[in-house]
Protein backbone atom coordinates (compact mmCIF):
# COMPACT_ATOMS: atom_id res chain seq x y z
CA UNK A 1 0.00 0.00 0.00
CA UNK A 2 1.38 3.54 -0.57
CA UNK A 3 1.62 5.38 2.05
CA UNK A 4 0.44 8.71 0.97
CA UNK A 5 1.61 12.10 2.57
CA UNK A 6 -0.24 15.34 2.06
CA UNK A 7 1.44 18.96 3.28
CA UNK A 8 -0.80 21.32 3.62
CA UNK A 9 1.26 25.46 2.56
CA UNK A 10 4.34 25.57 0.37
CA UNK A 11 5.78 28.30 3.17
CA UNK A 12 9.31 27.60 4.43
CA UNK A 13 7.78 25.12 6.88
CA UNK A 14 6.06 22.96 4.24
CA UNK A 15 9.07 23.28 1.81
CA UNK A 16 11.43 21.43 4.38
CA UNK A 17 9.12 18.84 5.03
CA UNK A 18 8.75 17.84 1.65
CA UNK A 19 12.18 17.82 0.64
CA UNK A 20 13.16 16.20 3.56
CA UNK A 21 11.04 13.51 3.69
CA UNK A 22 11.82 13.43 -0.27
CA UNK A 23 15.24 12.39 0.63
CA UNK A 24 14.72 9.90 3.41
CA UNK A 25 11.79 8.36 1.89
CA UNK A 26 13.79 8.30 -1.77
CA UNK A 27 13.78 4.32 -2.75
CA UNK A 28 10.04 4.00 -1.41
CA UNK A 29 8.76 7.30 -3.26
CA UNK A 30 11.00 5.36 -6.54
CA UNK A 31 9.22 2.30 -5.63
CA UNK A 32 5.45 3.91 -5.21
CA UNK A 33 4.92 2.78 -1.44
CA UNK A 34 5.16 6.88 -0.90
CA UNK A 35 3.77 9.61 -2.53
CA UNK A 36 4.10 12.74 -1.21
CA UNK A 37 1.99 15.95 -2.14
CA UNK A 38 2.24 19.69 -1.22
CA UNK A 39 -1.11 21.43 -1.69
CA UNK A 40 -0.02 25.42 -1.47
CA UNK A 41 -1.31 28.75 -2.18
CA UNK A 42 1.60 30.34 -4.67
CA UNK A 43 3.96 29.09 -7.00
CA UNK A 44 6.19 31.41 -5.65
CA UNK A 45 8.39 30.89 -2.60
CA UNK A 46 9.66 33.80 -1.06
CA UNK A 47 12.17 34.30 1.88
CA UNK A 48 10.69 36.44 4.44
CA UNK A 49 13.46 38.06 6.29
CA UNK A 50 14.30 39.43 3.36
CA UNK A 51 11.39 41.77 3.80
CA UNK A 52 13.90 43.65 6.35
CA UNK A 53 15.85 45.05 3.98
CA UNK A 54 13.64 46.11 1.02
CA UNK A 55 12.25 49.85 3.23
CA UNK A 56 16.26 50.68 3.16
CA UNK A 57 16.69 49.53 -0.76
CA UNK A 58 19.28 47.07 0.76
CA UNK A 59 17.84 43.69 -1.33
CA UNK A 60 16.59 43.49 -4.37
CA UNK A 61 13.05 41.86 -4.40
CA UNK A 62 13.78 39.58 -7.07
CA UNK A 63 16.46 38.34 -4.72
CA UNK A 64 13.40 37.19 -2.48
CA UNK A 65 11.96 34.60 -5.01
CA UNK A 66 12.23 31.54 -6.47
CA UNK A 67 9.55 29.45 -8.32
CA UNK A 68 8.23 26.98 -6.00
CA UNK A 69 8.71 24.08 -8.22
CA UNK A 70 12.57 25.06 -8.74
CA UNK A 71 13.55 24.56 -4.92
CA UNK A 72 11.42 21.34 -4.59
CA UNK A 73 12.67 18.08 -4.93
CA UNK A 74 11.43 16.45 -8.42
CA UNK A 75 9.47 13.21 -6.53
CA UNK A 76 7.15 15.90 -4.98
CA UNK A 77 3.48 15.90 -6.40
CA UNK A 78 3.27 19.80 -5.84
CA UNK A 79 -0.29 21.66 -6.54
CA UNK A 80 -1.41 25.59 -6.21
CA UNK A 81 -4.48 24.37 -4.65
CA UNK A 82 -5.04 25.80 -1.49
CA UNK A 83 -6.92 23.81 0.93
CA UNK A 84 -10.13 24.55 2.39
CA UNK A 85 -10.54 22.23 4.61
CA UNK A 86 -9.43 18.95 6.66
CA UNK A 87 -11.29 16.41 7.72
CA UNK A 88 -8.96 14.38 10.66
CA UNK A 89 -11.68 11.87 11.00
CA UNK A 90 -11.85 10.66 7.25
CA UNK A 91 -7.89 11.15 6.99
CA UNK A 92 -8.95 13.59 3.84
CA UNK A 93 -8.28 16.98 2.74
CA UNK A 94 -10.21 19.12 0.22
CA UNK A 95 -9.09 21.93 -1.79
CA UNK A 96 -10.86 25.29 -3.46
CA UNK A 97 -10.58 23.51 -6.59
CA UNK A 98 -12.75 20.56 -5.21
CA UNK A 99 -10.37 18.16 -5.51
CA UNK A 100 -10.42 15.85 -2.26
CA UNK A 101 -6.71 13.92 -1.12
CA UNK A 102 -6.11 11.38 0.95
CA UNK A 103 -3.39 11.17 3.59
CA UNK A 104 -1.70 8.37 5.91
CA UNK A 105 0.10 11.33 7.72
CA UNK A 106 -0.75 15.21 7.13
CA UNK A 107 1.49 17.90 8.12
CA UNK A 108 -0.16 21.31 8.44
CA UNK A 109 1.80 24.12 7.85
CA UNK A 110 -0.57 27.23 7.24
CA UNK A 111 1.61 29.58 8.18
CA UNK A 112 0.62 33.15 10.06
CA UNK A 113 -1.43 36.33 8.10
CA UNK A 114 -1.26 40.34 8.57
CA UNK A 115 -4.06 41.63 10.56
CA UNK A 116 -3.82 45.33 10.30
CA UNK A 117 -7.62 45.00 9.32
CA UNK A 118 -8.04 44.46 13.09
CA UNK A 119 -7.27 48.09 14.40
CA UNK A 120 -9.19 50.26 13.47
CA UNK A 121 -7.69 52.75 11.33
CA UNK A 122 -4.18 50.79 11.27
CA UNK A 123 -4.11 49.92 7.60
CA UNK A 124 -5.01 53.43 6.39
CA UNK A 125 -2.47 55.10 9.21
CA UNK A 126 0.70 52.69 9.27
CA UNK A 127 3.43 51.43 7.25
CA UNK A 128 4.71 47.59 7.82
CA UNK A 129 7.49 45.70 6.01
CA UNK A 130 6.00 41.90 6.88
CA UNK A 131 4.57 41.84 3.11
CA UNK A 132 5.81 43.02 -0.32
CA UNK A 133 3.49 45.53 -0.96
CA UNK A 134 3.94 46.97 2.69
CA UNK A 135 7.91 46.98 2.27
CA UNK A 136 7.28 48.77 -0.70
CA UNK A 137 4.73 51.77 0.67
CA UNK A 138 7.40 51.70 3.53
CA UNK A 139 10.39 52.50 1.17
CA UNK A 140 8.42 55.24 -0.67
CA UNK A 141 7.57 57.00 2.64
CA UNK A 142 10.95 56.54 3.89
CA UNK A 143 12.40 58.46 0.95
CA UNK A 144 9.85 60.99 1.35
CA UNK A 145 10.70 61.78 4.94
CA UNK A 146 12.31 64.77 5.87
CA UNK A 147 11.89 64.37 9.83
CA UNK A 148 9.35 64.16 12.26
CA UNK A 149 8.28 61.78 15.25
CA UNK A 150 8.45 57.86 13.80
CA UNK A 151 6.54 55.96 15.88
CA UNK A 152 7.50 51.97 15.70
CA UNK A 153 4.61 50.02 16.86
CA UNK A 154 4.79 46.62 17.76
CA UNK A 155 1.67 44.65 18.48
CA UNK A 156 0.96 40.48 19.75
CA UNK A 157 0.82 38.20 18.36
CA UNK A 158 3.48 38.40 15.76
CA UNK A 159 6.47 36.33 13.97
CA UNK A 160 10.02 37.20 13.72
CA UNK A 161 10.66 37.89 17.82
CA UNK A 162 13.59 40.48 16.65
CA UNK A 163 12.75 42.15 13.45
CA UNK A 164 10.70 44.94 15.58
CA UNK A 165 14.13 45.84 17.51
CA UNK A 166 16.19 45.44 13.99
CA UNK A 167 13.89 48.04 12.28
CA UNK A 168 14.75 50.34 14.59
CA UNK A 169 18.32 49.94 14.92
CA UNK A 170 17.92 50.02 11.16
CA UNK A 171 15.58 53.10 10.40
CA UNK A 172 18.16 55.15 13.03
CA UNK A 173 21.21 54.42 10.89
CA UNK A 174 19.19 55.45 7.95
CA UNK A 175 18.21 58.86 9.13
CA UNK A 176 21.86 59.20 10.26
CA UNK A 177 23.34 58.12 6.97
CA UNK A 178 20.18 60.32 5.16
CA UNK A 179 21.29 63.47 7.20
CA UNK A 180 18.14 63.99 9.23
CA UNK A 181 18.56 61.99 12.49
CA UNK A 182 18.44 65.74 14.82
CA UNK A 183 15.46 65.81 12.97
CA UNK A 184 13.69 62.64 13.76
CA UNK A 185 12.56 61.60 17.29
CA UNK A 186 11.94 57.58 17.73
CA UNK A 187 9.71 56.42 19.57
CA UNK A 188 9.38 52.25 19.94
CA UNK A 189 6.32 50.82 21.59
CA UNK A 190 5.84 47.54 23.01
CA UNK A 191 2.84 45.28 24.62
CA UNK A 192 4.25 43.88 28.14
CA UNK A 193 6.69 45.80 30.46
CA UNK A 194 10.26 45.68 29.05
CA UNK A 195 11.49 46.23 25.80
CA UNK A 196 11.56 42.76 24.56
CA UNK A 197 9.76 39.60 25.00
CA UNK A 198 12.96 37.55 25.79
CA UNK A 199 14.26 39.23 29.12
CA UNK A 200 18.34 39.14 28.57
CA UNK A 201 17.21 41.06 25.27
CA UNK A 202 15.26 43.53 26.45
CA UNK A 203 18.00 43.75 29.23
CA UNK A 204 20.48 44.58 26.88
CA UNK A 205 18.14 46.83 24.37
CA UNK A 206 17.43 49.40 27.17
CA UNK A 207 20.66 50.93 27.21
CA UNK A 208 21.18 50.49 23.80
CA UNK A 209 18.00 52.79 23.01
CA UNK A 210 18.96 55.12 25.82
CA UNK A 211 23.00 55.51 24.56
CA UNK A 212 20.68 56.47 20.74
CA UNK A 213 18.34 58.68 22.27
CA UNK A 214 15.52 56.16 21.59
CA UNK A 215 12.24 56.87 23.48
CA UNK A 216 9.94 54.03 24.43
CA UNK A 217 6.85 53.39 25.87
CA UNK A 218 6.04 50.10 27.32
CA UNK A 219 2.93 47.85 28.19
CA UNK A 220 1.39 49.59 24.88
CA UNK A 221 -1.39 46.97 23.38
CA UNK A 222 -2.69 49.10 20.20
CA UNK A 223 -6.38 50.29 20.65
CA UNK A 224 -6.64 52.15 17.44
CA UNK A 225 -4.70 54.73 14.95
CA UNK A 226 -6.51 57.87 13.91
CA UNK A 227 -4.95 58.60 10.45
CA UNK A 228 -6.18 62.03 9.76
CA UNK A 229 -4.93 63.49 13.30
CA UNK A 230 -1.84 61.12 13.34
CA UNK A 231 -1.82 59.79 16.78
CA UNK A 232 -1.93 56.28 17.83
CA UNK A 233 -3.81 54.98 21.07
CA UNK A 234 -3.35 52.08 23.25
CA UNK A 235 -5.86 50.32 25.56
CA UNK A 236 -3.66 51.16 28.56
CA UNK A 237 -4.94 54.82 28.11
CA UNK A 238 -1.80 56.76 26.19
CA UNK A 239 -1.86 58.33 22.82
CA UNK A 240 1.13 58.94 20.69
CA UNK A 241 1.09 62.07 17.85
CA UNK A 242 3.37 60.31 14.71
CA UNK A 243 4.49 61.62 11.53
CA UNK A 244 5.62 58.23 10.06
CA UNK A 245 4.19 55.08 12.29
CA UNK A 246 5.87 51.83 11.31
CA UNK A 247 3.90 49.30 12.66
CA UNK A 248 4.50 45.08 13.14
CA UNK A 249 0.34 44.36 12.67
CA UNK A 250 -0.92 41.42 14.82
CA UNK A 251 -1.08 37.92 13.06
CA UNK A 252 -3.81 35.53 13.16
CA UNK A 253 -3.38 31.89 11.56
CA UNK A 254 -5.10 30.28 8.39
CA UNK A 255 -9.11 30.71 8.50
CA UNK A 256 -8.73 26.19 7.26
CA UNK A 257 -7.87 25.64 10.98
CA UNK A 258 -10.58 27.18 12.54
CA UNK A 259 -12.92 26.07 9.82
CA UNK A 260 -11.91 22.42 10.51
CA UNK A 261 -11.45 22.69 13.85
CA UNK A 262 -8.47 22.24 14.05
CA UNK A 263 -7.74 25.47 16.61
CA UNK A 264 -8.78 28.77 17.50
CA UNK A 265 -7.53 32.32 15.43
CA UNK A 266 -5.26 29.71 12.61
CA UNK A 267 -3.50 28.56 15.36
CA UNK A 268 -4.16 24.37 15.83
CA UNK A 269 -3.48 22.36 18.90
CA UNK A 270 -0.03 21.04 18.78
CA UNK A 271 1.57 18.65 21.36
CA UNK A 272 4.67 20.99 22.23
CA UNK A 273 6.74 18.07 21.87
CA UNK A 274 5.51 15.49 18.95
CA UNK A 275 4.26 18.34 17.04
CA UNK A 276 0.96 16.12 16.77
CA UNK A 277 -2.49 17.57 16.55
CA UNK A 278 -3.36 17.27 19.77
CA UNK A 279 -5.67 13.74 19.97
CA UNK A 280 -3.93 12.66 16.76
CA UNK A 281 -1.46 10.22 15.76
CA UNK A 282 -1.07 11.32 12.40
CA UNK A 283 -1.61 14.69 11.81
CA UNK A 284 1.43 16.95 12.87
CA UNK A 285 1.66 20.72 12.48
CA UNK A 286 4.91 22.75 11.66
CA UNK A 287 5.91 26.06 11.59
CA UNK A 288 3.68 29.51 12.80
CA UNK A 289 0.47 27.49 12.20
CA UNK A 290 1.06 25.26 16.07
CA UNK A 291 -0.10 27.50 19.11
CA UNK A 292 2.97 26.35 20.97
CA UNK A 293 3.65 28.93 23.15
CA UNK A 294 7.73 29.28 21.46
CA UNK A 295 8.41 32.08 19.20
CA UNK A 296 6.33 32.24 15.53
CA UNK A 297 10.26 32.30 13.32
CA UNK A 298 11.66 30.69 10.34
CA UNK A 299 14.21 28.50 12.93
CA UNK A 300 11.66 27.30 14.69
CA UNK A 301 9.72 26.16 11.41
CA UNK A 302 12.93 24.83 10.31
CA UNK A 303 13.61 22.71 14.02
CA UNK A 304 10.18 21.23 14.04
CA UNK A 305 10.23 20.29 10.37
CA UNK A 306 13.45 18.49 10.98
CA UNK A 307 11.57 16.75 13.74
CA UNK A 308 8.59 16.10 11.92
CA UNK A 309 10.62 15.05 8.73
CA UNK A 310 12.51 12.42 11.38
CA UNK A 311 9.36 10.68 12.64
CA UNK A 312 7.28 10.11 9.44
CA UNK A 313 10.11 9.10 7.88
CA UNK A 314 10.53 6.47 10.87
CA UNK A 315 6.82 5.96 10.91
CA UNK A 316 6.92 4.95 7.35
CA UNK A 317 9.61 2.69 7.44
CA UNK A 318 10.12 1.67 11.30
CA UNK A 319 6.02 1.68 12.33
CA UNK A 320 7.38 4.47 15.24
CA UNK A 321 8.00 7.91 16.31
CA UNK A 322 11.92 8.43 16.37
CA UNK A 323 12.45 11.54 18.62
CA UNK A 324 10.98 14.71 20.29
CA UNK A 325 11.00 18.67 19.54
CA UNK A 326 13.19 20.33 22.16
CA UNK A 327 11.76 23.57 21.23
CA UNK A 328 14.85 25.08 19.66
CA UNK A 329 14.96 28.48 18.45
CA UNK A 330 17.76 30.54 17.01
CA UNK A 331 17.55 34.19 15.55
CA UNK A 332 19.82 36.26 14.29
CA UNK A 333 19.45 40.40 15.28
CA UNK A 334 20.49 42.77 13.19
CA UNK A 335 22.09 45.65 15.44
CA UNK A 336 21.98 48.38 12.61
CA UNK A 337 23.36 48.19 9.33
CA UNK A 338 26.82 46.89 9.84
CA UNK A 339 26.80 44.62 13.27
CA UNK A 340 24.41 41.85 14.46
CA UNK A 341 24.27 39.41 17.12
CA UNK A 342 22.25 36.36 18.01
CA UNK A 343 20.29 34.05 20.61
CA UNK A 344 19.23 30.88 20.86
CA UNK A 345 16.86 28.50 23.75
CA UNK A 346 15.14 25.80 23.78
CA UNK A 347 12.10 24.46 26.13
CA UNK A 348 15.13 24.11 29.15
CA UNK A 349 17.56 26.28 28.03
CA UNK A 350 17.10 30.39 28.68
CA UNK A 351 18.43 32.38 25.63
CA UNK A 352 21.78 34.62 26.14
CA UNK A 353 23.17 36.70 23.73
CA UNK A 354 26.55 37.85 22.68
CA UNK A 355 27.70 41.22 21.92
CA UNK A 356 27.33 41.95 18.44
CA UNK A 357 30.06 42.31 15.45
CA UNK A 358 30.50 42.95 12.47
CA UNK A 359 31.22 39.13 11.65
CA UNK A 360 27.63 38.20 12.55
CA UNK A 361 25.99 40.78 10.58
CA UNK A 362 28.27 39.20 7.70
CA UNK A 363 26.84 35.61 8.41
CA UNK A 364 23.14 36.78 8.35
CA UNK A 365 24.19 38.56 4.86
CA UNK A 366 25.43 35.59 3.96
CA UNK A 367 22.07 33.13 5.38
CA UNK A 368 20.16 35.57 3.01
CA UNK A 369 21.69 33.53 0.58
CA UNK A 370 21.97 29.97 2.32
CA UNK A 371 18.55 29.81 3.03
CA UNK A 372 17.90 28.85 -0.32
CA UNK A 373 19.74 25.55 0.52
CA UNK A 374 17.57 25.12 4.25
CA UNK A 375 14.29 24.87 1.73
CA UNK A 376 15.79 22.42 -0.02
CA UNK A 377 16.58 20.51 2.59
CA UNK A 378 20.54 20.67 2.34
CA UNK A 379 21.09 23.00 5.33
CA UNK B 1 -21.72 30.20 29.36
CA UNK B 2 -18.39 31.60 29.62
CA UNK B 3 -15.64 29.00 29.54
CA UNK B 4 -11.96 28.66 30.71
CA UNK B 5 -9.10 28.53 28.46
CA UNK B 6 -5.90 26.74 29.64
CA UNK B 7 -2.35 28.69 28.15
CA UNK B 8 0.39 26.50 29.16
CA UNK B 9 3.50 28.91 29.18
CA UNK B 10 5.97 26.89 31.58
CA UNK B 11 9.35 26.87 30.21
CA UNK B 12 8.08 29.39 27.12
CA UNK B 13 10.85 32.04 27.07
CA UNK B 14 9.79 33.96 23.64
CA UNK B 15 7.32 35.39 23.48
CA UNK B 16 6.61 34.14 26.82
CA UNK B 17 3.47 33.81 29.27
CA UNK B 18 2.20 37.62 29.25
CA UNK B 19 2.69 38.10 25.56
CA UNK B 20 0.62 34.66 25.44
CA UNK B 21 -2.14 35.86 27.93
CA UNK B 22 -2.46 39.02 25.45
CA UNK B 23 -2.74 37.35 22.61
CA UNK B 24 -5.16 34.49 23.79
CA UNK B 25 -7.23 37.34 25.17
CA UNK B 26 -8.17 38.39 21.63
CA UNK B 27 -9.06 35.01 20.50
CA UNK B 28 -11.77 34.33 23.89
CA UNK B 29 -15.31 36.03 24.45
CA UNK B 30 -16.39 38.50 27.00
CA UNK B 31 -17.03 37.00 30.36
CA UNK B 32 -14.35 33.69 29.93
CA UNK B 33 -11.26 33.41 32.00
CA UNK B 34 -7.57 32.49 31.08
CA UNK B 35 -5.64 30.54 33.03
CA UNK B 36 -2.00 31.15 32.41
CA UNK B 37 1.02 28.51 33.89
CA UNK B 38 4.00 30.04 33.69
CA UNK B 39 7.47 28.91 35.28
CA UNK B 40 8.74 32.03 35.22
CA UNK B 41 8.11 33.87 38.63
CA UNK B 42 7.77 37.65 36.82
CA UNK B 43 4.78 36.52 35.54
CA UNK B 44 3.21 36.54 38.97
CA UNK B 45 4.24 40.28 39.32
CA UNK B 46 3.86 42.04 35.01
CA UNK B 47 0.83 39.55 34.35
CA UNK B 48 -1.68 41.08 37.05
CA UNK B 49 0.14 44.81 36.56
CA UNK B 50 -1.34 44.69 33.01
CA UNK B 51 -4.36 43.53 34.18
CA UNK B 52 -4.73 46.37 36.18
CA UNK B 53 -3.85 48.75 33.34
CA UNK B 54 -6.41 47.57 31.00
CA UNK B 55 -8.90 46.59 33.14
CA UNK B 56 -9.41 42.93 32.95
CA UNK B 57 -10.23 40.98 36.47
CA UNK B 58 -7.11 38.83 37.66
CA UNK B 59 -9.43 35.82 39.66
CA UNK B 60 -6.54 35.02 41.11
CA UNK B 61 -2.67 33.54 41.36
CA UNK B 62 -1.79 30.07 42.59
CA UNK B 63 1.99 28.96 43.27
CA UNK B 64 2.22 25.24 42.49
CA UNK B 65 5.18 23.25 43.04
CA UNK B 66 7.27 24.55 40.30
CA UNK B 67 4.88 27.27 38.38
CA UNK B 68 2.84 29.63 38.68
CA UNK B 69 -1.10 29.64 38.09
CA UNK B 70 -2.95 32.87 36.98
CA UNK B 71 -6.45 33.27 36.05
CA UNK B 72 -7.89 36.31 34.49
CA UNK B 73 -11.44 37.01 32.80
CA UNK B 74 -11.68 39.05 29.95
CA UNK B 75 -14.13 42.44 30.99
CA UNK B 76 -13.91 44.28 27.51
Amino acid sequence: MTKKIVIVGGGLAGTIVGNGLARQLSRQLRNNEARITILGTTDQHMYQPGLLYVPFGRIREQELFRDQRKILNSAIHFHVDPVKKIDKKNNQVTTESGKTYDYDYLVVATGSRLRHDTIPGMTEGAHWFYDLEGARKMREALEAFEGGKVVVNINVPHKCPVAPLEIVFMLREYFENKGILDKCEITYTYPIGRLHALEPVAEWTQPEFDKYGVKYETFFNTKSVDPKKKTISSEEGVTLPYDLLVTVPPHSGAQVIDDSKLGKGGWALTEKETLLHEGSDNVFICGDATNIPISKAGSTAHFEADTIIDNIASLVTEGRMARKYDGKVFCFVETGLNSGTYVWFNYKTPPNPGPPSLMIHWFKLAYNRLYWLSARGLL
Amino acid sequence: MSETTTVDARGAYCPGPLMELIATLKLVEVGDEIEVLSSDKGSANDIPEWVAKVKHELVGINEKDDHWSIVVKKLK
